[in-house]
């Protein structure tokens, strides 16, 4: 009833405006509570963070601020060698970006891998078919700090790991102190947790693939590798590529599950961009707001970068589909 | 109808409610705990509640990162609690109220805690910002047990860090365990002992100055006795930057015999390893300088964005009264940091373990050994600064990703950079 009141009262409210405006204006209208949230928590902070990040100083508050234009850029990006951090100036920033773009790179690979092949496994007709959907995509609903914490005491020196190894008779193993280890099994647990999320787009793609293309090609005697890499990866490739960005963009934003499970070590080896930032802007002694909004907004312009390559490959594949 | 009766007694009873609290004064206070001072305070400022009924105390038990991360944050902005206990004193002391016009009697503020405000307020400045809910001193805990069963005699006092890293590998060797000691993973933890080897962190102008040859002897045998397996390696490798970490864990779990961290611990280590095994204080390992720890603590300090300053110093006069530090004091197993009980002595600390008194009684022994560097450090401002770049560059010597040489140049042009922003 008051609804209905309301919509009243609005009525003629709107119309006058919808005269005034046309149609343009109404969409303006019911657009704006949806800009309005956005803005305040999107484009407010992103205008703020573009502006502490040309400001020098260990203070919070903006007012207290002094403006020093690039400087922060300048002290990022100031290198003798970038392929060499300790030739740097912030040597831990350019660790943080090797680290991040060498973990892309391993992590979105097995992702895409995994999720495919756990997508077809779970479009065939095997036993317990709805059980294991369930059992992918359960570690999606966990907290990424729950995730990390199960694998910190698992692989911890008197983790169940550990607790195997003994029993087969092996010395324990500190497996978070070892790089390769701890930066494989960043991957690894990251996989772990996410790989349910991609595994159901593949697979809502797999079902959205004709049957009647299967069929022809079953009694065409077609072999089942050149059904995967003729039939069903091209008509894939819409989810494929939706997946391949969603997962590189999360890869880009490695922080929590990371950061429980490692702290960033052993030493620096499993820094990451993301926790460069939070390091410096909030949890460091050795903070620095500023030269953490500067390295933010690198990050924000990688992405960015990663975000119009989906845009493209999503309106090729849709061309393509058209076609 | 028996229904509408109800409703309205109930909303009769809220209205009453409402408008007695509604004139009681609410005092917030953020608080974290290390052991179990959070139920301790509890108890205490229900007291206090009960004979002032005119305060409304609401005591938030956060975290610690949240008193290190987020309450920063809301006191630049102007705002947070009434009352809050830090451990970053000084760095954040032109935030905190002076109380000397609103105490009962600044006098005695002077007389007892007198003596560490510079540790809280900006210098030259003669506030009463608030008190020390108690002292702290880095030092060490050795398992009696393990040296027994591996027939390796306690280092005696005055023995130095290498003498101390030796019979500890003894011991490891001998009862196969997987480290020989470890050390909290925090740049004020290795601060007293590298100025027991002649470190000089604080500059003749009063800001750092660049790590001498002393620190860097220290350090260097850290990184040495990490990679020869001496030194429990997860704690100081197994993180990057400042991240804290202790091994009180380790050593309750017998898994190393000797562990060096701060007084706080003894509750801690008392509750958790109960009769398990015997562990005693053994105070600060010695250095080519000294045998110095490194004093601090927790301090209650009044924020000066409180809308109701005479409240919060009625509530900061009980609890820094004598009888209530006291009480805190023998509660909770914290050293105190009144003058008048600490001069009194004869504090009953409440504890039925015997492991307790002795090494409640061993960090007040070594309390006077502290080096004056040592001793100026918690009143400088450049401490946590200091504390944050030997960390972080350390731990990267021990993770092998950094020569000891390097990270020397890095310590220094990491402070220098921190000054320098500090300065913008």
């Amino acid at each position: 009833m008051p609804l209905v009141l309301i919509a009243r009262g609005l009525d003629p409210v709107l119309r006058l405006w919808q005269r005034c405006t046309g149609t343009g204006g109404m969409i303006t209208f019911f657009l704006l509570p949806n800009m309005a949230i956005f803005g305040v928590f999107v484009i407010i902070p992103l205008v703020l963070n573009i502006i502490y990040s040309m400001t020098g100083g260990v203070d919070i508050l903006l007012k207290d601020r002094s403006f020093i234009g690039l400087g922060q850029y300048g002290r990022l990006l100031e290198c003798q060698d970038y392929l060499v951090s300790t030739t740097c100036r912030e040597d831990q920033f350019w660790t943080a970006v090797r680290n991040t773009g060498t973990f892309v790179l391993f992590q979105v690979s097995l992702m895409v891998c995994v999720s495919m092949i756990t997508a077809l496994i779970l479009n065939r007709k095997i036993a317990g078919r709805g059980f294991f959907r369930a059992v992918f995509f359960f570690p999606v609903l966990l907290s990424p700090v729950v995730v990390g914490l199960i694998w910190r005491w698992i692989l911890q020196r008197q983790g169940l790991m550990n607790l195997i190894v003994t029993q087969l008779g092996f010395d324990p193993v500190v497996w978070l102190n070892d790089r390769f280890f701890a930066f494989s099994a960043a991957i690894g647990v990251s996989t772990w947790a996410h790989m349910g999320f991609y595994t159901l787009i593949l697979l809502a793609g797999l079902q959205a693939i004709p049957k009647d293309l299967y069929e022809a090609a079953e009694m065409d005697a077609t072999p089942a590798s050149r059904v995967f890499w003729r039939i069903t990866l091209p008509l894939l490739g819409p989810n494929l590529a939706v997946v391949l960005v969603l997962a590189l963009i999360r890869g880009v934003q490695i922080f929590d599950e990371a950061y429980v499970l490692t702290g960033g070590g052993p030493g620096t080896s499993t820094l990451f961009i993301t926790q460069y930032i939070y390091e410096v802007g909030f949890a460091s002694f050795l903070r620095n707001p500023g030269l953490a909004a500067a390295a933010s907004i690198l990050m924000g312009l990688v992405l960015v970068v990663l975000t119009l390559i989906q845009l493209g490959l999503s309106r090729r594949a849709e061309k393509g589909n058209a076609r | 109808m028996k229904t509408k009766i109800w409703l309205s007694g109930i909303a009769l009873a809220a209205m009453a409610t409402s408008a007695f609290a509604q004139d009681a004064t609410q005092v917030r206070i953020m608080w974290y705990s290390d052991g179990i001072e959070g139920e301790v305070i509890a108890d205490l400022l229900d007291r206090f509640e009960q004979a002032n009924p005119d305060i409304d105390i609401i005591l938030d038990n956060v975290a610690y990162q949240v008193i290190q991360e987020q309450l920063p944050i809301q006191l630049a902005s102007g705002a947070g609690p009434d009352i809050a206990r830090v451990t970053n004193l000084k760095a954040q002391a032109e935030h905190w109220l002076d109380l000397r016009p609103y105490v009962a009697d600044p006098a005695y503020w002077d007389a007892n805690f007198g003596d560490r405000f510079d540790w809280m307020r900006e210098d030259g400045s003669n506030a009463i910002p608030g008190y020390m809910t108690q002292l702290t001193l880095t030092g060490g805990f050795a398992n009696a047990t393990l040296f027994e069963q591996a027939g390796v005699e306690l280092p005696a006092h005055g023995a130095t860090w290498d003498e101390w890293a030796e019979a500890s590998r003894k011991v490891m060797e001998d009862q196969g365990l997987p480290a020989a000691f470890a050390i909290d993973r925090s740049g004020h933890r290795v601060a007293g002992p590298a100025i027991s080897y002649g470190a000089k962190f604080i500059g003749e102008d009063g800001k750092p100055a660049p790590m001498n040859d002393g620190a860097m002897d220290f350090f260097t045998r850290l990184t040495d006795w990490t990679a020869q397996g001496l030194m429990l390696p997860e704690v100081w490798v197994s993180a990057a930057g400042t991240t804290y970490r202790a091994a009180a864990d380790d050593f309750i779990n017998a898994q190393i015999p000797f562990y060096y961290s701060g007084s706080w611990q003894v509750a801690n280590l008392s509750g958790k390893i109960g009769d398990a095994f015997d562990w005693v204080v053994v105070g600060s390992p010695c250095g080519p300088a000294g045998c110095s720890g490194m004093a601090g603590g927790a301090a209650m300090v009044a924020v000066k964005y409180t809308k109701h300053p005479e409240e919060v110093a009625r509530v900061m006069d009980y609890l820094a009264s004598e009888d209530i530090v006291r009480e805190f004091s023998e509660r909770t197993l914290f050293l105190p940091a009144h003058s008048g009980i600490v001069a009194k002595g004869g504090l009953n600390f409440q504890s039925d373990d015997p492991m307790v008194p002795p090494a409640m009684n061993a960090y007040v022994a070594a309390s006077a050994e502290t080096l004056p560097e040592a001793d100026r450090m918690p009143a400088w401002v450049w401490g946590n600064t200091v504390y944050g770049a030997i960390v972080t560059r350390i731990s990267q010597v021990m993770a092998g990703e950094l020569t000891i040489d390097q990270a020397r140049e890095m310590m220094d042009r990491d402070i220098a950079d921190q000054v320098e922003a500090a300065g913008q």
